[in-house]
């Protein structure tokens, strides 16, 4: 960009700290309010860790993240492997429709609360008892368009005359993918799963319409859900922080992931 | 040349496929399928066609919520983007090695809980909240402002969670820009802020029309933010698709509230694609005439 003048370099500057002040201070004021030993839930009153270990105490609260740990550990494996297999499919013929391409797309742009619903009567027309398996029937449907669309970005510089070189060679199409295919897309692959958890850890709507009723199956947002709408506690601020770092630590692990195949 | 067959591709992408179709294809079309019959007199449904929900969904009362919705939407998006915009334009004039860093941690918040990053706002924002305190710090005495439930607090709400996306879309284009136009517009005698104005901005209008859409299109349907920041009477388009499916158990309405939902929505998409497309003439004619 051009030459600035040292006002108009201040300028930029200060829009930086205030956008960043801006995006950061409501989780800081979150994660120290976690740490503050009195139960009100602002006047600071000396560092405690005390809400984290009632956290350990709280059946409730253990048997949702459980569950979301289910789910997600359950829909992120369907939609690895679904996901993958489907951007491979694609990115091996030349050419395919715009309906295709809407098809896989759509999972990532249709309103949270329009699959919701459709879902809900959808599985209550087929009289599907819900639970965390319709949970999990739902998540594998956003999960596996976001492995794909991050698989695909990895195949799209791949080059499929080393797979006919194998082939030619004699190894048969597992041995080619296993050893061939595989090695070049892994990075991606793992990347894609660790998206496909965030996503799943944090998804509350959905959720909340295919769990069905009774506690059994509630997942961890939709415990926070209902904590918050009773009010501020210095409990739901440990929660929130804990849930934050794991998934903040997820994305940072795709991302290098996915940086480091670049580099590749 | 490839020498793979059809029929392997097919058989790959075959399970994907009939997941996304028997998952998502067929519950949405059912969906909206139930919005052509009445609402059964025990709550179920009641299989003859009719297309009164449509007109409910014009009747003044919900016409209403929808303006509404639409009208924080608009504020949202507008807020989002000359925020993110800036913040864009400060990240793509910063040191190359930095923009990277400075991008990551604008989009890591994004990737946070939804619930939680919403939770952040009713700490800073209710009574004993920091902003409260900020307030007494500088001395006011009063009655502390009631911020929290109110339509400020969802649009504050709204900006905060859908702004590091603004940042991403637009800092693309912002990062590709050619200095040299600025530098020829301004070496033609042009001031800064026509440079901005009748260059810059110009050629970004893909990247903020991307971030746009993506703000206004979950912002109008939102269910979480108006719930949880406006209070419990606090109505948006995405409260009332809830309402009618788990508490008024009018599931045929609900389904014509969602169907208008998602005609907004393929209007926005469309107006996006057109201004990108407009855009992209701009672009390239640009691009051309500095390198010829």
């Amino acid at each position: 960009m051009a030459e600035r003048s040292p006002a108009a370099r201040r300028t930029l500057w200060l829009v930086l700290s205030l956008v960043f002040a801006f995006l950061y201070i409501p989780i800081a004021v979150l994660v120290a309010l976690s740490f503050n030993e009195g139960g009100l839930p602002t006047a600071w009153s000396g560092f405690s860790l005390k809400w984290y270990a009632s956290l350990a105490g709280n059946s409730a609260i253990l048997s949702a993240a459980l569950n979301t740990l289910i789910v997600a550990l359950v829909s992120t494996t369907i939609a690895t492997l679904l996901g993958t297999l489907l951007a491979i499919g694609i990115e091996m013929r030349r050419q395919y429709g715009k309906g295709l391409e809407a098809l896989i797309f759509a999972p990532m742009i249709i309103p949270d609360i329009v699959l919701a619903i459709a879902l809900l009567s959808f599985f209550s027309m087929l009289n599907l008892t819900m639970g965390l398996h319709t949970i999990i029937l739902a998540h594998v449907v956003f999960n596996l368009a976001f492995v794909c669309s991050v698989v695909r970005a990895r195949l799209k510089s791949f080059d499929w005359s080393i797979v006919e070189a194998s082939a030619d060679l004699g190894a048969s199409a597992m041995t080619t993918f296993r050893r061939v295919t595989l090695p070049v897309i892994l990075p991606a692959v793992i990347a894609g799963a660790l998206l496909a958890f965030t996503l799943s850890v944090d998804e509350f709507i959905i959720a909340f319409f295919t769990a069905g009723a009774g506690r059994a199956s509630t997942t961890l947002p939709m415990q926070i859900y209902a904590m918050i709408r009773f009010g501020i506690t210095p409990e739901i601020n440990a929660l929130a922080t804990i849930v934050m770092a794991v998934s903040i630590t997820a994305l940072t692990l795709s991302q290098r992931l996915n940086r480091g195949m670049i580099g590749q | 040349m490839r020498s793979f067959t059809p029929s392997r591709s097919s058989l790959l992408m075959a399970p994907a496929l009939v997941w996304l179709i028997a998952l998502m294809v067929v519950p949405c079309v059912l969906v909206l399928a139930l919005a052509f019959f009445r609402r059964g007199i025990y709550g179920g449904i009641d299989y003859t066609f009719t297309l009164e929900n449509f007109g409910l969904v014009f009747d003044p009362l919900y016409a209403g919520i929808f303006l509404k919705s639409a009208r924080i939407a608009g504020t949202a998006t507008l807020i989002a983007v000359v925020i993110g915009y800036a913040a864009a334009y400060a990240i793509a004039a910063a040191p190359r090695r930095w923009q990277s860093v400075f991008l990551f941690f604008a989009v890591l918040p994004f990737w946070s809980n939804y619930l939680i990053r919403t939770y952040a706002w009713i700490v800073l924002l209710n009574r004993q909240g920091l902003i409260t305190q900020l307030l007494r710090w500088l001395g006011y005495t009063g009655e502390p402002p009631s911020m929290l439930y109110t339509e400020g607090a969802v649009i504050a709400g709204l900006v905060y969670n859908y702004l590091p996306f603004v940042i991403l879309a637009c800092y693309a284009p912002l990062s590709r820009l050619n200095p040299e136009l600025a530098e020829a517009s301004r070496d033609l005698g042009a001031s800064a802020m026509t440079t901005f104005r009748r260059v810059i901005l110009p050629l970004t209008v893909p990247g903020i029309a991307a971030g746009a859409v993506f703000v206004f299109v979950l912002s109008i349907g939102n269910f979480v933010t108006p719930a949880l920041l406006g209070g419990g009477r606090f109505q948006m388009i995405g409260n009332l698709v809830y309402d009618q499916f788990l508490t008024a158990n009018d599931w045929p309405f609900g389904a014509a509230l969602a169907m208008a939902l998602i005609a907004i929505m393929l209007l926005v998409l469309t107006a996006q694609a057109i201004a990108a497309n407009r855009a992209s003439g701009r672009v390239e004619a640009a691009e051309g005439n500095a390198n010829g």
